[in-house]
């Protein structure tokens, strides 16, 4: 429960951090070289309003998180629900129409789930940038992370909505409902994917965590949104360049912020999956 | 006997077998950023690679710790006439598989460097004819006089005709060669070191020439050189006194290391020159909100950019003091007169009231184009412009990119496609001539197909380039630095660039080792001598 | 059986087209190879002059069957950076990234059983608590920040563990290793423990979790009511039950530790097949990219194929549904 709490606190954070922040840390006419790398306020060097202090460009470190965290959680969600559609749609049909369509789908899940995520993602972005040419802007550049962490999570939701419908497929209320005519796509919906919503909802929340991991590690290889509009994972990835210095608190409040993210929606997956799983109560 | 016994009787083994000599105090160990690309010394110029030949290879001259220009394989050389040069060659100087240095390894050599494939083509002109006179006297016969003839001859290394024949290496290995050469991978210099083993990109060792004509200064009997590219990793491998030399040392870190007792970072100042460029000749900007005309073409514009730049802002916060604000496209080592120069000052009020009066008081907005992996916190010193111009009311959109995708689209050959960019260069004369020709020259000289390649803005006026053409040829030093003092006069009336600093050397250089640090980057380790603990 | 895997053979061998097509267009975006080639003042009719003999300016389709006509025979071209073939240094950076995924693999299956069995049968034990934890923040930090901070700790502050690199390296034959020396042993550590850790989390998880459900299963309880000892029934049925799986996803992650590899090779300066595809990365090294992903892609579908024809081996059931779904 207090995971639940957690993670719901993260999301109300990113979504009202335009009133929480000090500035907005995305329009370089708000930061100014004069405030740069000021500590946090409690140490001998802090400087109001910069409450964790702020970076080389001026930038407070609390309004960068905040905005950050939007980026994360925008990328993670969305991330989330395109590999969560496309997979439970293609378990579905895979599921429920059988036969070729089935191997079919299954063998591309076969090759996909041995290809790691940050080769898929990287492959995406190579290949978005060949489409629409080097120059994106900031929306473009979040739809193909979001693309690219999808492709490379959908495998999981298939094959286990695949799992749940051939189990469903045989039952006595699926046979009644083709009896009465009810199309295949509203039988499915309605009535095979709601049994299936459970595990769905636990690797959903597990890939969520996975998701925003993805495109840090993906930031710190050069693929994301640009520095102008930092991720949590790129303020880290910047940070890193700091450890040395003594300039801490660059890196380390970013980090302590994911890891309580990644590490609170982890904990509510754990508990999802022990609320919804009656055999290991 | 258990399997774990028999591992450990083979480690054992291989300890006694495998291991190394014990570490010796002169054995240097160095970092860095870049990698030996090549052992051809034809094939790339570049410093990294450059630095590391220049300690197998020499060429006819060589630069000395301040840069000048020196004698090497050349003991002496004169100038009958403006065209007309001698070069005395040193006697009793073997190349490392013994073969001796004649005449006719510099003809040779001579070829080879202005051969199909060669990256160093402008390194000794076209029009330069050599002549064996005998042996050991060699005369090249110019077309027109030439008074920087030799300044780029330090970068052209002298290779041995007869191994180069032998390994069927006569022709440089060329940047697109489909088959390995043998030149690529092995040396035959006669430098002081010879390479005793080479792993590209993992590892090379340097063993001294023990026919080495001159007098060592070093103390070393090894170099072990590591490519480090993460620059987190090269600061610890130095803190943790894994390695005694690194280059670079971020800015960030400089304190860390002076503290730690173990090393001391070098700073000095650079002579590459960091600038902000303009195109100043489409008629519409390739990306920008002002359609129908270009702001930049009109000089209020461009004088208001320069003047929204606060470079102290820059020098103090992005680069921590380690940079030298310059008024010149060129660094004051390399001209006699840089300090009759001085920046317009920042005025972000005047720049706005410039705008305005170009008809821009409402701003207008313009993509920026960035490396951030180039120059010493490149991408940082353009959001930092950004935020200094957003100021102003102009909006720049910024485009950081890796290298690799920035120059492609920027230089020549991708179309200088940018509207607003940011560039670094050094040149490879050491002279202004490069400058006023490769960057303020017009770009669509017919007589001149090279003028103006890396003006990628487009600034054109054909009194400077006229003036460029007077001083490639005036052997007058005094009379050279006025013209060349005019010509930048020029350009900085015309606000043709923004220029804004020389960025600073920085290697980490442990206690132990003493080095000398040259303004050209160039890390040469036949300087450095190491101390027993 | 033939049949099965011959199948999947002429299947691999699509998927390994795919990639190679996928890659050769995107590499038309990665820069211009030139670039870095050559010095920035080298004149535009010079650049042209090697696009054009490197064969840069031909359609995509044409450049592709030119460079897999010549990887069908093992050749790969020339290394841009290092006019070197890239077979060569394929080979001579190979055993540094399978010895590093293949020790972290293996601190990962050994660490993440023991933690694994550990939490699940203590279940609600303070330390089984804080292992879960512990392994969690393991995963909640993206690896190349656990990297550079293991660095920090081992290497600069403690001075115990070398920063960088592969340390002393034996030589047999073309592999080169690591695993003999003091120096290579000690270089070894910090690389394969992040490297690890994503799997180690991920196998204790899954053991744990495996454990909890097999110990409830009917012929558990059938053993305890026979009377067998706790460790019996834990070690000799549970864990046993437990393996299959945990050793199938191990596997299969193999690919994906070969591809993180990637990070870590680049925080440690690790002279790994990752490294060299960052470093191609950086200088538009179209052949050595190229070569990476098609070497990547077959370890995988060499990885996949195996599984299923293991799984086939081991279970007659399997069998029969693949052949019929295949």
């Amino acid at each position: 429960m207090l995971a639940a709490a957690v993670t719901l606190s993260f999301l109300l954070l990113a979504i009202f951090a335009p009133l929480l922040s000090v500035q907005n840390p995305f329009d370089p006419a708000q930061l100014q070289l004069a405030n740069s790398r000021f500590a946090p306020l409690w140490t001998a060097d802090g400087q109001s309003p910069f409450l964790l202090g702020t970076d080389e460009q001026g930038r407070d470190v609390l309004s960068a998180i905040l905005y950050g965290l939007r980026i994360s959680l925008a990328v993670g969600v969305l991330g989330v629900l395109f590999s969560g559609t496309l997979g439970v749609v293609l378990g579905l049909i895979a599921g429920y129409v059988g036969g070729a369509v089935d191997s079919l789908i299954m063998r591309i899940a076969d090759v996909q789930l041995t290809f790691p995520a940050i080769l898929i993602a990287l492959l995406v972005n190579g290949v978005a940038k060949s489409v629409f040419g080097n120059r994106l802007d900031a929306t473009s550049m979040l739809v193909v992370l979001v693309i690219a962490i999808g492709l490379s999570f959908w495998v999981q939701y298939a094959r286990t909505v695949r799992g749940s419908v051939l189990v469903e497929k045989n039952k006595d209320y699926v046979a009644a409902a083709q009896l009465i005519g009810l199309p295949a796509p509203v039988i499915m919906l309605r009535h095979v994917l709601p049994n299936a919503m459970g595990p769905v909802l636990v690797i959903a929340t597990i890939n969520l965590a996975l998701a925003i991991i993805t495109e840090a590690t993906l930031s710190f290889l050069g693929v994301g949104l640009p520095d102008t509009m930092p991720s949590l994972g790129t303020l880290i990835r910047i940070g890193n360049n700091y450890l040395f210095s003594g300039e801490w608190w660059i890196v380390a409040f970013p980090g302590i912020a994911l890891a309580a993210l990644i590490l609170s929606i982890n904990l509510l997956g754990d508990w999802l999956r022990d609320a919804l799983n009656p055999r290991l109560r | 006997m258990s399997v774990r016994h028999i591992l450990l009787a083979a480690t054992l083994a291989s300890l006694v077998a495998l291991s190394p000599l014990p570490a010796s105090s002169q054995t240097l160990r160095y970092a860095n950023q870049g990698e030996l690309k090549s052992l051809d010394p034809y094939t790339l110029k570049e410093t990294t690679t450059i630095a590391h030949h220049a300690h197998v290879y020499e060429g006819l001259v060589t630069r000395d710790k301040q840069l000048k220009i020196a004698p090497a394989l050349a003991e002496s050389w004169e100038t009958p006439t403006p065209t007309h040069w001698r070069f005395h060659l040193r006697h009793n100087v073997k190349f490392h598989n013994g073969d001796p240095f004649t005449a006719d390894d510099v003809l040779f050599s001579a070829q080879r460097v202005r051969a199909n494939g060669s990256n160093f083509l402008s390194n000794v002109p076209p029009d330069a004819k050599f002549v064996k006179i005998d042996d050991y006297t060699v005369d090249v016969m110019l077309d027109a006089p030439n008074p920087i003839l030799i300044s780029q001859w330090d970068g052209w290394y002298i290779m041995d005709k007869k191994w180069c024949e032998e390994h069927d290496a006569v022709a440089p290995t060329p940047a697109s060669a489909t088959t390995p050469s043998y030149a690529s991978l092995h040396e035959n210099g006669t430098g002081p070191f010879t390479i005793e083993s080479h792993q590209p990109g993992v590892k090379t060792v340097f063993k001294p020439f023990a026919g080495w004509w001159g007098k060592p200064e070093h103390n070393l009997k090894e170099i072990v050189f590591t490519p480090i590219g993460s620059d987190a990793t090269r600061v610890a491998a130095l803190l943790s006194g894994e390695v005694d030399v690194v280059e670079p040392v971020p800015l960030q870190d400089i304190q860390r290391v002076n503290a730690s007792g173990v090393a001391t970072v070098l700073n000095g100042p650079e002579i590459r020159t960091i600038f902000l460029g303009m195109d100043q000749s489409r008629d519409e900007l390739l990306y920008s909100s002002v359609k129908g005309k270009n702001p930049f073409k009109d000089i209020r514009v461009r004088e208001a950019f320069y003047k929204a730049i606060d470079i102290e802002a820059i020098k103090n916060r992005v680069m921590r003091g380690l940079a030298t604000p310059s008024a010149l496209m060129v660094a004051p080592q390399l001209y006699a007169l840089s300090k009759d120069f001085t920046r317009p000052k920042y005025d972000p009020d005047g720049a706005k009231k410039l705008l305005a009066e170009a008809g821009y008081s409402d701003g207008f907005e313009v993509t920026m184009d960035c490396p951030n992996d180039r120059y010493v916190n490149d991408a940082a010193i353009c959001q930092a412009v950004v935020g200094m111009l957003a100021r102003i009311g102009v909006k720049v959109d910024l485009l950081a990119q890796p290298k690799a995708l920035y120059f492609a689209k920027v230089l020549k050959p991708g179309g200088f496609k940018t509207s607003f960019y940011l560039l670094g260069w050094t040149p490879a004369s050491m002279d202004s001539h490069n400058v006023l020709h490769d960057i303020l020259g017009c770009r669509d000289d017919p007589k001149d197909s090279t003028r103006g390649e890396a003006n990628l803005g487009g600034y054109c006026n054909k009194e400077l380039d006229a003036l460029t053409d007077k001083i490639l040829v005036e052997t007058d030093t005094a009379k050279r630095d006025q013209m060349i003092k005019q010509a930048f006069e020029i350009s900085i009336r015309d606000y043709a660039y923004i220029p804004l600093h020389q960025q600073a050397l920085s290697w980490g250089v442990s206690k132990k080792v003493k080095l000398t640090q040259r303004a050209d980057n160039q890390v040469l380790l036949y300087w450095a001598t190491k101390t027993e603990e | 059986m033939l049949a099965f895997t011959v199948r999947r053979a002429i299947q691999a061998i699509g998927v390994m087209i795919a990639v190679g097509i996928i890659a050769f267009s995107m590499f038309r975006f990665a820069g211009d190879p030139v670039n870095q080639m050559v010095s920035i003042d080298t004149p535009a009719a010079e650049r042209a002059a090697i696009r054009e003999q490197l064969g840069l300016n031909d359609p995509i389709p044409v450049q592709f069957v030119r460079y897999f006509a010549g990887a069908a025979q093992f050749n790969f071209g020339i290394s841009y950076q290092f006019r070197q073939p890239v077979a060569t240094l394929l080979k001579e950076r190979m055993p540094a990234t399978l010895e590093l995924a293949t020790v972290a693999t293996i601190l990962a299956i050994v660490f993440g059983i023991l933690t694994g069995v550990y939490s699940a049968l203590r279940r609600d034990s303070i330390p089984a608590k804080i292992l879960q934890a512990v392994s969690l923040i393991g995963i909640s930090l993206p690896t190349f920040l656990i990297g550079i901070l293991l660095i920090y700790l081992f290497a600069v502050t403690l001075g115990w563990l070398p920063s960088f690199g592969r340390g002393q390296v034996v030589r047999i034959g073309w592999w080169t290793t690591g695993l003999l020396t003091v120096s290579g042993l000690k270089a070894l550590i910090m690389p394969s423990v992040t490297l690890g850790l994503f799997q180690m989390t991920l196998i204790m998880r899954l053991v744990r979790a495996e454990m909890l459900e097999v110990l409830r299963t009917d012929y558990i309880r059938f053993a305890r009511a026979r009377g067998l000892t706790t460790r019996a029934i834990h070690f000799g049925h549970a864990l046993r039950n437990t393996l299959v799986p945990v050793i199938t996803v191990a596997g299969l992650q193999f690919g994906s530790v070969i591809a993180f590899a990637i990070i870590t090779e680049t925080v440690f300066q690790w002279p790994g097949m990752g490294l060299l595809f960052v470093q191609a990365v950086q200088n538009v090294d179209i052949p050595i990219m190229a070569a990476y992903l098609l070497m990547v892609s077959l370890i995988f579908v060499t990885i996949n194929l195996a599984v299923d024809i293991l799984y086939t081996v081991v279970d007659p059931r399997l069998r029969a549904t693949v052949s019929r779904a295949g």
